[in-house]
């Protein structure tokens, strides 16, 4: 069996807002026929080529760490944020408090670390002012900050597209979220049930490829771009499906 | 005070209640969802209001306060609108949104949910026939008919959330049934469940591979043929081994869940909070084997105490220990703080379940309905509790409730309030007990 590298990504949320359901939407292109509530962590693993169409085309493999969001289990879940390389945040477009509790799941996910860099387990760099955050108010934690002192990629999927459209409710392509312009993330509206929702060539579906690479990159190519002090080409580019305008040296 | 100033107070007093529902609404029961259905919160908050009233009116029957008129009739519309959201709105709507909910096609959901009414209001009379709760000199529609079976249904779900209760509160608070759960049993069971969920990794890519590499051979029936039973075999393999081992994950994620809330309870347990739980809790395990006793006792005797408490301990107070006191003046004060604590008690405890069982059971789509069978619950346990707190006033203050809530069998109440509440222990104690032997912990007691 070939082995790729792998990255890891865990996909949270409030319960019951369809992180199963996007996840299998994600991997196989399928929706979701029976959803059931997840208890503990649901695992998935897409194979996603790094760089399509370049002849730096390389595959990897996503592991999308699917966690269950019921309340009650919160003091089990510090375990699954181990070496996380990537983070997407799922909350439904029909109830506006689960986009506020987004702000919960950062928070978490950026204490656990902390707590395994003062282990001296993790990796990336937490620097000494985050220590603040730990315990204080949901108020005082500025998503900004996480996304800076961690270098992890965020991405934010808002889902249940299909519950908005009623006609009485807020348009939906005006608004992004709070969170996804606080962390400077990327975002999608979908319907989990609906196929063409990812179809190849869709914005979402660009998006979300842009969103692996990142992954991808900030995880392996950053640490050989340490080495790399020559030919320092793989900075960080700006978002764009150009990818080719490089690689002609 | 004339009739219209005691109306002010009353209406005052109301929408102040009306107000502690909505924001109790709000900030507590739906504080992860979106109110798309202002109604529901309406109806929710109504009812509390009306639930505080009658509350307050028994208090103010006590302290004497307020023309007995106006009392008198506050009683009754207070009572006819309860009855009303109860037996009228609320079951109705409840059928409505399930109705909704369910898509039978958008025609006649008002038709059926009218239906649906009318078999809840078969199946409310029924509820009354078997129980001897109502003498044939009454009318068929009137008021007695109506509360008598609220009050059945209410007496009911307050036993059995008492009789749970006074088991449970001395099991969670008394360091007796804790035990110390150690950092390494955690550990090795977190190094168990991550061992688990790289098994299904490696599984899960070799998977994917699999799969991958057998897409581009959509060449034909050849290429399918050549692609070797082996790898479908393969598949199915996998795909089995996946699933025991996703399930085996599951399990011992709960048992870390388990671990981890027996820590953080002996943590608690540690604290002055906790000691002063610990302390108060081999109390209440005293009242409840009492109460156990006598509910026993009671029924096997058939007996129905006729004094009740507050006169019962002036008594004693006057012959056993031969102090000199003005029973009459302190059996309004004691009564009043007796009251005055029963029901402060009965409307915290009741909003303290009503959240946990919201919190446990709902979810996005089903929030509305939970939250109006639970004002249902309400309504009826509040009429009830008015009922059944007669008991526990001295004659000259249980007339009032005789004369508004009809002439009712009150005896029989008591006695199905002791029959329930013995049956709601027993088998608390006993579902306890079967699951504590069972939890991941018990290995270490």
């Amino acid at each position: 069996m070939t082995n790729y590298d792998k990255v890891k990504i865990v996909v949270v949320g409030d319960s019951g807002v369809g992180k199963t359901s996007a996840v299998h939407l994600i991997c196989f292109n399928k929706p979701l026929s029976s959803p059931s509530w997840t208890v503990g962590v649901s695992l998935e693993v897409k194979l996603h080529d790094y760089k399509a169409g370049t002849p730096q085309q390389k595959p990897y493999f996503i592991e999308l760490w699917d966690i269950g969001g019921s309340s009650s289990h919160r003091n089990s879940r510090s375990t699954f944020f181990n070496g996380v390389n990537g983070v997407i945040l799922v909350h439904d477009l029909g109830n506006r408090k689960s986009e506020a509790n987004l702000r919960k799941w950062l928070k978490e996910i950026f204490t656990s670390k902390e707590k395994d860099n003062n282990h001296g387990l993790g990796g990336g760099g937490g620097t000494s002012s985050s220590h603040s955050y730990m315990g204080g108010d949901d108020d005082d934690f500025d998503p900004e900050q996480f996304v800076g002192s961690t270098q992890i990629p965020v991405f934010v999927i808002g889902t249940k597209q299909d519950s908005l459209s009623d006609g009485n409710r807020l348009p939906v392509h005006s608004r992004a979220s709070v969170i996804a312009e606080e962390c400077g993330a990327e975002e999608i509206f979908m319907n989990c049930l609906d196929v063409k929702s990812l179809s190849p060539g869709s914005t979402a579906a660009v998006k979300i490829c842009r969103f692996f690479d990142k992954v991808v990159e900030r995880r392996f190519h950053r640490e050989q771009q340490q080495f790399n002090s020559f030919y320092d080409r793989r900075k960080i580019y700006p978002q764009s499906t150009k990818s080719y305008g490089d690689d002609f040296f | 005070m004339g009739l219209f100033e005691d109306t002010v107070i009353i209406l005052g007093s109301q929408v102040v209640f009306f107000f502690g529902g909505w924001i109790f609404f709000v900030k507590q029961l739906f504080k992860d969802y979106e109110v798309h259905h202002t109604l529901v919160q309406l109806i929710f908050s109504i009812t509390f209001a009306l639930s505080c009233t009658l509350f307050e009116l028994i208090i103010f029957e006590i302290l004497g306060y307020l023309d007995s008129d106006s009392r008198y009739l506050h009683w009754f519309i207070a009572l006819y609108c309860i009855l009303f959201m109860t037996i009228g709105l609320i079951p109705f709507y409840i059928g409505y949104n399930v109705i909704s909910n369910l898509r039978l096609g958008t025609g006649g959901q008002r038709g059926l949910s009218i239906l649906v009414w009318f078999m809840y209001l078969y199946m409310f009379w029924k509820v009354g026939d078997p129980f001897p709760i109502v003498s044939p000199r009454h009318g068929t529609f009137s008021m007695e008919q109506a509360v008598s079976r609220v009050g059945v249904i209410g007496v009911t779900v307050m036993a059995l959330l008492s009789g749970f209760g006074a088991v449970n509160y001395p099991y969670t608070s008394m360091a007796l049934f804790i035990r110390p759960v150690k950092e390494s049993d955690i550990q090795g069971v977190e190094r168990k469940l991550s061992q688990t969920l790289d098994m299904i990794l490696i599984k899960k890519r070799r998977l994917t591979l699999n799969s991958r590499s057998n897409k581009p051979s959509s060449g034909g029936f050849w290429n399918w043929n050549i692609l070797s039973r082996s790898d479908r075999m393969d598949f199915h393999v996998l795909r089995d081994e996946i699933s025991s081992l996703e399930e085996l994950s599951r399990h011992l994620f709960l048992e870390i869940v388990e671990l981890r809330n027996m820590q953080e309870r002996a943590e608690w347990s540690r604290t002055w909070k906790g000691i002063y739980f610990n302390f108060l809790g081999y109390f209440f395990s005293l009242y409840c084997l009492w109460k156990i006793f006598i509910c026993t006792v009671n029924i096997v005797l058939d007996r129905v105490g006729r004094v009740d408490p507050v006169t019962r301990g002036l008594e004693i107070c006057v012959h056993w220990m031969g102090l000199e006191i003005d029973v009459r003046f302190w059996s309004q004060h004691v009564s009043f703080i007796l009251v005055g604590c029963i029901v402060l008690t009965s409307i915290r405890g009741l909003l303290l379940t009503l959240t946990k069982f919201f919190y446990a059971i709902s979810s996005s789509k089903s929030s509305n309905i939970i939250v109006l069978v639970l004002a249902q619950i309400m309504g009826m346990y509040f009429v009830s509790s008015v009922l059944l707190m007669r008991m526990n006033m001295p004659s000259e203050y249980r007339i009032i409730i005789t004369q508004v809530l009809g002439d009712l069998q009150f005896s029989f109440y008591h006695r199905w309030f002791d029959v329930i509440f013995l049956v709601s222990a027993l088998s608390s104690i006993l579902f306890l007990f079967l699951a504590h032997k069972q939890t991941p912990t018990a290995h270490l007691a």
